[in-house]
């Protein structure tokens, strides 16, 4: 019994990390309607990114995520405006190839630059340190640091698309893309913002991606498909949705893995299938796609 | 007035053939019969290409036919290549089957399971079925890892007994006077080259028949085909099981040739829907000549390129990308605009002519 509360309670800390990959898949689709096939890649670079400035300056993996945040807001502003504005239109095909080919060339570039090797974020005491909760059952700090920062950067993307005029732009682009343009909206830096607010919530998703587990070049299609079963599962366009999501993707993932560990993976992919086999328009809908 | 006037002495027919048919028919079969031949006098190093090359072509085909013209963008294609592979090393080696038998069977099996698999993706639409596609992919390779008796995770590999009782190797031996595993060779080039032309016959009678029709205009303006009466859900769905049947035969074939399975190289999303959606891209999506133009190019970059890895991977990449931003009808896009060639008639042209010269 024990072990299936601590599963459970693994799962819903496991479920705040594919939040965070998530939360930013989910604001590329709610402002610019792109799927980012690159998402788990782009991930997987960030994580590379806050290595580099941790060692090259010898800080700490949260305070090199402080000093990344702002490189990678630019990267993803160009990227946006000097790209992947390019493809967006009434096809579907441009966006998803290119960012496609960009997950491709992503991959091969971190695997010249960084080798096959698998790396791993340091951070000294905080790695290993647990609450124990009693029974038996313990939680470690850095999965709870997660599942609170996913809960921060929900609250912090809710702020920012309801309060400020920032997020009225992007609420309006993704509400009627044609009037927004005639009321003075200039799409294209409200897209590149977007875009770099996307790649805060990548790097920090990145932080705790290097934190908990070991990551090589390889491994971000494989993020990529957690973070839109968590979008599906909770909905399209609502973060707190995507949180639900990513919560019932952890757990089916921890509960599978109890079972027999090689069935992790494979636990979290079929409750994905189920969940859109019973309720296609996920848990939480609330806009139509 | 003016148009009761252009009535009476116009006449309107639709013609798809350019030139003469019967010229064209002509051609084809030279051709076909020059590529049956070729392994008389062809050493095994071009036999052993043009068999990665008519497969990478006949997958190709496949997606093209699936993204260009029925608008289901599948980034999850291995999973039928995959599962076509794995059939056929099922029923060799468990079920004792014959493998030309095997080859069919898993061209079947794989249509039986596309249907379901559609009925569960298709609640996904646009971009969202690509990433469907994929995990569904995901699905089948981490199950097929499950399966002991075929390896497990670590893959498994033909025996001598089943690669050697293809029909025909004897038979290639003798008349040819070459080595078994020469023969072996042949005798897939041969079932490469009947795949490859069953699949462009298929989707060449696909696309010239009322079907293609349609499946033109869902390419061309899905909404406004809805609108005219077009079933999209049923004809998208033929599509899609369609072309998992063939995707799965050759997955099949793929690996009788490769004679070593494994769940990681049978369901890889580089090299079973990656490199054909470069394919298909370079070379020109929604037109059978387009893929045709890629596999060549794409051969090429292979055979001289592949050695530096990663480096031609982003090459790769990077030439998909300029692509599609600046030339999205592909190479054969820029040609046929220039030139007005069609190599494969599958576009309907309105006829209107003068009654006098009619």
């Amino acid at each position: 019994m024990t072990d299936w509360l601590d599963a459970l309670i693994q799962g819903v800390l496991l479920g705040g990390l594919y939040a965070l990959f998530a939360a930013g898949l989910s604001l590329m689709f709610g402002v610019m309607r792109l799927v980012n096939l690159a998402h788990g890649d782009l991930i997987v670079l960030a994580a590379f990114a806050i290595l580099t400035v941790a060692s090259t300056f010898g800080l700490d993996p949260f305070a090199a995520v402080v000093l990344a945040i702002p490189i990678l807001f630019v990267v993803g502003f160009v990227l946006q405006h000097v790209l992947l504005n390019r493809t967006l239109g009434r096809d579907l095909l441009p966006p998803l190839l290119v960012t496609f080919g960009l997950s491709i060339i992503i991959q091969n570039g971190l695997l010249q630059v960084f080798s096959a090797d698998s790396q791993r974020l340091r951070a000294g005491a905080i790695e290993t340190a647990s609450i124990p909760l009693g029974g038996g059952i313990a939680v470690g700090v850095v999965p709870l640091l997660t599942l609170m920062s996913a809960i921060a950067v929900i609250v912090f993307l809710n702020f920012i698309f309801y309060r400020t005029p920032v997020g009225r732009a992007f609420r309006a682009t993704s509400d009627d893309l044609e009037v927004a343009q005639l009321m003075g909206v200039d799409v294209n830096r409200i897209f590149a913002v977007a875009m770099g607010l996307a790649f805060v919530v990548i790097a920090i998703a990145a932080l705790y991606l290097g934190l908990r587990a070991n990551f090589d070049p390889t491994i971000g299609p494989a993020r990529l498909l957690y973070a839109f079963e968590a979008v599906i599962i909770g909905g399209l366009g609502s973060f707190w949705g995507t949180l639900a999501g990513g919560i019932v993707l952890g757990v089916a993932q921890t509960i599978g893995a109890r079972i027999d560990p090689e069935w992790q993976i494979l636990a979290g992919h079929l409750a994905f299938l189920v969940v859109l086999a019973v309720r296609p328009r996920g848990l939480f809908p609330r806009a139509q796609d | 007035m003016d148009d009761a006037a252009a009535r009476s002495t116009q006449s309107f027919r639709i013609e798809t053939a350019v030139g003469s048919p019967r010229a064209t028919a002509v051609a084809v079969l030279i051709i076909l019969l020059a590529l049956m031949l070729l392994p008389t006098f062809a050493g095994r190093n071009l036999i052993q290409d043009l068999i990665f090359l008519f497969y990478m072509l006949a997958l190709a085909q496949c997606w093209n036919l699936l993204a260009g013209y029925a608008g289901l963008i599948s980034v999850g294609q291995q999973a039928f290549v995959g599962l076509g592979g794995y059939l056929l090393f099922a029923l060799t080696l468990i079920a004792g089957l014959n493998p030309l038998l095997a080859i069919l069977l898993a061209g079947l099996v794989s249509a039986l399971i596309a249907l379901p698999t559609a009925l569960i993706v298709f609640r996904l639409r646009g971009a969202y079925f690509a990433i469907g596609t994929w995990v569904v992919a995901e699905v089948y390779r981490l199950v097929f890892a499950q399966v002991k008796p075929l390896g497990g995770g670590t893959g498994t590999s033909l025996t001598p007994s089943v690669t050697s009782s293809v029909p025909g190797i004897e038979w290639v031996k003798t008349l040819l006077d070459v080595r078994a595993p020469a023969a072996r060779d042949i005798v897939s080039y041969w079932v490469a080259l009947a795949l490859l032309a069953g699949t462009l016959a298929a989707v060449y009678f696909i696309l010239r028949s009322r079907r293609g029709l349609a499946l033109g205009a869902i390419r061309d303006h899905e909404a406004a085909a809805a609108g005219l009466g077009v079933d999209i859900y049923r004809i998208k769905l033929a599509v899609y099981v369609a072309t998992a049947a063939m995707t799965g035969m050759i997955g099949a074939l793929i690996y009788l040739q490769k004679a070593r399975i494994s769940p990681d190289a049978a369901f890889s999303v580089l090299d079973w829907t990656a490199y054909v959606i470069f394919i298909v891209v370079i070379g020109g999506i929604g037109t059978m000549e387009g893929p045709v133009i890629g596999a060549i190019v794409f051969y090429l970059l292979q055979r001289y390129l592949a050695d530096f890895g990663a480096s031609y991977l982003i090459l790769l990449g990077t030439l998909g990308i300029v692509i599609m931003l600046f030339a999205p009808r592909g190479l054969w896009g820029l040609v046929a605009d220039r030139y007005d060639l069609t190599l494969f008639p599958t576009r309907r042209r309105l006829i209107i002519r003068d009654r006098e010269d009619g």
